[in-house]
């Protein structure tokens, strides 16, 4: 039953996730004073692009067409690591979360080598930004995550939430820096606006976009679903990490719905924060992006610091 | 002692002193001097209302005066006084580069732990919130020394003056839950005072050097080179 159920979730994480991109997509365009295409486009696009004969280059090796599966299973394996409607699911136990940030990890590994391995100049240059921002991005979300981990004294995700579940409404210092921290890394892991510009294709300021640049048909399809998916995953670990209020914690069938109701509602609302400070800022040059996460770390550090300082028992 | 455990009160005292050290380190990083001035107004109001819930927890009703006198002085009056300056010697579109930003963020970090390993010693005897905050008003004024070493600006240097002030003030009001009211008083009124004659102070700076610049004062010599 418990499996079952783990299984459902994932799935439901897998069938949102283009889900959340489209109302992002809205609420960007409302707010720019642009019409908005339907909330469900991103599916009709999934749709259209898995119709569609992938055009492979004579260049590629067996690399090229197996990357996008193994980017798409590792995204659906770490959507199977987080809790989405309930905790204490046998999925969510059996791995905690530096698996988690290793999947993503592991994904970003074989996106960069898929770009490298068609020999443009654009791969090999999205690749590097991508390692580059990475590289400086993981040690802060690290830091944010420790900090979490070290109050609920587990790394796993669901004993954590647990944890903030039962101490009810406690002003933690160290989980205000931690959810900024988490914020920020999340923008520029996911390549929203001012590390990335997802909409756009240009040459000299894309990064995601550049690596994949040489996909189409259904292997575009499975790696713009895994974006979308990685996207929705950070999503809900900051949803359910800070804000964890709502999440099912028996296995009935009213608590599963009210954890439903409850995500859905906590995720439109940060998509609703991702769409304002898109239109507010705007995209970094590519030199500033070390500051803007040396920041995002230092507020993992101050996390932890103040964890250590203000909170720790004695 | 746990966070959960202790009252509403002492949770957001302690995450208040949590955002005073982080503003510290946002006017570390700034090398634009009117956001400066306004992160500096921010930790003037986080300050502000750290009084007055040590006011409200601890009954102790004259704090509410002195947090008031926070508010007019250190929030509005001193970053307007200080604004107004920048504008009218309309240096707020330079960008200070800061010389090894990294580092002085390093540097600033290991002061946190530096103040709050040498307050660890008095652990035996204090309540842990009074501890904590004081390890973290410790920290805010050996950053603002930082801040006055790593930056160039004569007005960061005033700038990171006040907020050792600051530091100084949150001190005093969670370890003593407030000062008699002639000291704030006098306290509040040595700021004002200061940063008039910080004011005269650029004057006479700019006229003599053509700039804001401290290091520019190194070119003062009685001697032609």
């Amino acid at each position: 039953m418990n499996w079952i159920l783990a299984l459902i979730q994932t799935l439901l994480f897998i069938t949102l996730a283009p889900l959340l991109t489209g109302w992002i997509k809205c609420c960007k365009c409302f707010l720019q004073n642009r019409k908005a295409p339907s909330l469900f486009q991103p599916y009709r696009d999934l749709w259209k692009l898995t119709h569609k004969q992938p055009v492979v280059s004579d260049q590629a090796s067996w690399l090229f067409v197996i990357s996008p599966y193994i980017i798409f299973s590792a995204m659906v394996l770490a959507a199977s690591v987080v809790p989405l409607i309930a905790v204490n699911l046998p999925t969510a136990a059996s791995a905690d979360i530096i698996v988690l940030v290793g999947f993503f990890a592991f994904a970003r590994f074989f996106l960069a080598l898929a770009g490298l391995d068609i020999g443009t100049a654009f791969g090999g240059m999205g690749a590097s930004r991508e390692m580059t921002i990475s590289s400086l991005a993981e040690p802060a979300m690290l830091m944010a995550i420790f900090t979490l981990t070290m109050t609920a004294a587990s790394t796993n995700l669901s004993l954590a939430i647990g944890y903030v579940l039962d101490h009810g409404i406690v002003l933690r210092p160290s989980f205000i820096f931690a959810l900024f921290a988490m914020l920020l890394v999340a923008i520029a892991e996911t390549g929203r606006i001012p590390v990335d510009n997802p909409a756009t294709h240009l040459e000299l300021t894309m990064i995601h976009e550049a690596m994949i640049l040489e996909y189409s048909g259904r292997h575009l399809a499975l790696i713009e679903w895994a974006s979308q998916l990685k996207l929705m995953l950070y999503g809900v670990l900051i949803a359910n990490i800070f804000f964890p209020w709502g999440i099912a914690e028996q296995l009935s069938i009213t608590a599963l719905g009210h954890g439903l109701l409850h995500i859905v509602g906590k995720l439109a609302i940060l998509a609703v924060l991702l769409a304002f400070s898109e239109t507010l800022f705007a995209k970094m040059r590519l030199f500033r992006v070390q500051e803007y996460l040396s920041f995002a770390y230092l507020l993992g550090l101050l996390g932890m610091l103040s964890h250590i300082i203000l909170e720790a028992s004695r | 002692m746990n966070i959960e455990n202790l009252d509403f009160f002492a949770q957001a005292i302690l995450s208040i002193a949590a955002l005073i050290g982080l503003t510290s380190f946002l006017m570390l990083g700034q090398g634009r001097l009117l956001r400066l001035v306004f992160v500096f107004a921010l930790q003037g109001l986080l300050l502000c209302s750290a009084t007055a819930l040590a006011a409200y927890s601890l009954n102790n009703y004259h704090l509410f005066i002195s947090a008031g006198i926070t508010l007019a002085l250190k929030v509005f009056f001193i970053p307007w006084m200080l604004k107004r300056q920048i504008l009218k010697m309309k240096i707020h579109r330079d960008v200070e580069a800061l010389k090894n930003k990294t580092a002085v963020m390093l540097g600033g970090a290991s002061l946190v732990i530096f103040s709050y390993y040498v307050l660890h010693p008095v652990l035996n005897d204090t309540p842990v919130v009074m501890l904590n905050a004081l390890a973290t008003s410790l920290s805010v004024v050996l950053l603002g020394m930082l801040l006055m070493i790593s930056h160039r600006q004569a007005i960061a240097h005033v700038v990171g003056f006040m907020s050792i002030e600051n530091g100084l003030f949150f001190a005093a009001i969670v370890s003593t839950s407030g000062m008699p009211m002639v000291v704030e008083l006098g306290i509040a009124f040595d700021v004002l005072v200061a940063a008039i004659l910080f004011g005269i102070f650029f004057l006479h700076i700019r006229s003599s050097i053509d700039s804001l610049d401290v290091d520019m004062l190194n070119r003062l010599n009685e001697l032609e080179k």
